[in-house]
């Protein structure tokens, strides 16, 4: 079953086509990642679906509802939450409260303070970030950053979750560490839709890969298929 | 001492102040007295400014403007309403202006926001003046005096509200959201917070309190203008006043506000022609070696010596 759906996404910035008639589909309960070369306008597509840019034509759909044209805030209370490339955390509060905020707003039935509390904690503990609660998200190790994007993103408890390069700037343990945390993500019941640019992980986590290259969907597939298309292989290391 | 015996002090304590602050008329001078309720003036103008500013970091140089709404409603009602529907007309105008130039501006970012709200306090200055020269014939405006202990009394309650309101919001959901914005507004409305409600409403609100404390300002002023009523010095003030005494608590502006003019008072009548000048030495250094205003000095005094503590300042 399909949770989201693109039809024709286009988005122009001026007289530069960023994303260009863009198909695709997302199903339930997937692992679905998004790669292509710098430009390609990965992130450009993970801002239309969340509602940060407007979409210039074309649609998306999700759970069979039009979203394009929503704001930010009402597409989270919908069920769809996000990281971001350069994380963008709450860097003067804590971070309990980082994740404390995202239970209060983030779904559309009224949260308590104290169950707020309590789910914070969970998340926290979930992604391994307990002992951490009280520090500044500022002082917090790059890793642990994403960790804490990841917490406030399940903070508002989303059916569909989009990361955006969780795992750049990684060293390889924490690459396998966050690799787990996707797949944990995953038996919850929660659809991802992921960037990454680390090719192990990218391989190792998905379920299907859409790439990207100068704006359109070049190719779509298992990660065997996208590993061995002469298309694909051509547009990472040249002719 | 266990939480619970120590804000039954902190409670205990605060009222007993109240109670001295409210009889103050009954045993201090009136000198005393009227200049209280400046100092007072300066807090709410100062608190208000922090629970919008404070914490979503959007300056505003609007005060004026919703002050000297307050004074004009205050001028063209007071003969007709019993003075505390005066306060509350002017904190109501002072509302809905604010939440029309919130929904106008609060779109903008940083400078462009700082700007643009002095720029319609300053709008509003000189359409006014415009106004009653070339259309009303007269500039300026009689307002029905009130005595000086009706006054400050009124002040009082308004001070107690707006604190009342700034430490709901402070410790409230709408203050974590409020925080959110100002640390990072767009994750902030990616986790649901919607941003441009909940700005317009509490700039709104921010804003109530000074039409309030303008509207009442106005009758111990008896004669006020466009010049007077929307004087840019409002503007300024209470983002002197929030940096002076530092924004981190909610006693940071207070302190700031109250020290910052009972030197204004001091200076002015020590020093009438160099009291600016010293003024902007203040300023200066306080911003230059207390970044995190009193406050911060405070705490640093608190936390025990300046030394510094850790390699991440």
């Amino acid at each position: 079953m399909r949770i989201l759906e693109g039809r024709k996404v286009t988005k122009h910035f001026g007289g530069l086509a960023a994303l260009h008639q863009v198909d695709f589909d997302i199903n339930q309960g997937e692992v679905a990642g998004l790669i292509g070369p710098n430009g390609a306008g990965k992130t450009t597509l993970f801002n239309l679906i969340s509602g940060f840019l407007p979409i210039t034509e074309g649609e998306i759909i999700y759970r069979g509802k039009k979203i394009s044209g929503l704001r930010p805030n009402q597409i989270c209370h919908k069920g769809v939450a996000r990281t971001f490339q350069s994380t963008k955390l709450f860097v003067g509060m804590t971070v309990f409260e980082n994740v404390m905020a995202a239970s209060l707003f983030g779904t559309i039935r009224a949260v308590s303070l104290t169950e707020a509390e309590r789910e914070a904690m969970e998340l926290l503990e979930y992604v391994g970030l307990s002992s951490a609660a009280t520090t500044l998200a500022k002082d917090l190790p790059v890793a642990n950053q994403k960790r804490l994007e990841v917490a406030r993103a399940l903070a508002t408890k989303p059916e569909l979750l989009m990361f955006d390069e969780v795992m750049a700037g990684l060293n390889p343990v924490e690459v396998a560490e966050s690799m787990d945390l996707v797949a944990r993500i995953r038996r919850k019941g929660i659809t991802v839709f992921m960037i990454e640019h680390v090719m192990k992980a990218i391989m190792g986590v998905c379920d299907r890969i859409i790439v990207l290259h100068h704006g359109s969907k070049i190719a779509e597939g298992t990660p065997e298929e996208i590993a061995s298309s002469p298309k694909v292989i051509e547009i990472y290391l040249g002719e | 001492m266990n939480p619970m015996t120590k804000s039954l002090f902190t409670g205990g304590g605060i009222v007993l102040i109240l109670i001295l602050l409210a009889a103050m008329p009954f045993y201090a001078k009136p000198y005393s007295v009227i200049s209280l309720t400046n100092i007072l003036m300066y807090i709410i103008l100062t608190v208000s400014w922090v629970i919008f500013s404070g914490s979503t970091r959007y300056i505003s140089l609007a005060s004026a403007a919703f002050f000297g709404s307050g004074i004009y409603t205050s001028a063209l009602l007071g003969k007709t309403l019993p003075l505390p529907a005066v306060v509350v007309a002017g904190g109501l105008t002072s509302f809905i202006l604010a939440f029309f130039i919130g929904l106008l501006t609060l779109r903008l970012r940083g400078m462009y926001f700082i700007i643009f709200t002095f720029s319609v306090s300053e709008l509003i200055r000189h359409s006014l003046l415009w106004w009653e020269a070339n259309v009303m014939g007269t500039v300026g405006r009689w307002v029905v005096m009130v005595d000086h202990t009706t006054i400050y009394h009124i002040i009082l309650t308004i001070f107690v509200i707006t604190m009342l309101t700034a430490y709901l919001v402070r410790r409230s959901r709408f203050g974590l959201a409020l925080r959110s914005i100002g640390e990072q507004e767009e994750a902030a409305i990616h986790i649901g917070i919607d941003a441009t409600i909940l700005k317009t409403l509490t700039f709104a609100i921010s804003a109530s309190f000074m039409g309030a404390v303008g509207a009442i300002m106005a009758t111990k002023w008896t004669y006020i203008d466009p010049r007077i009523a929307f004087d840019p010095h409002i503007s300024f003030m209470p983002v002197l006043m929030a940096i002076f005494g530092g924004t981190a608590k909610l006693y940071g502006p207070v302190f700031g506000a109250a020290i910052f003019a009972y030197l204004e008072e001091i200076l002015t009548t020590k020093f009438p022609y160099y009291y600016m000048l010293l003024f902007g030495i203040i300023l200066i250094v306080v911003i230059l070696f207390l970044p995190n205003g009193l406050l911060g000095l405070v705490q640093k005094w608190w936390k025990g010596g300046f030394r510094r503590q850790n390699a991440n300042p």
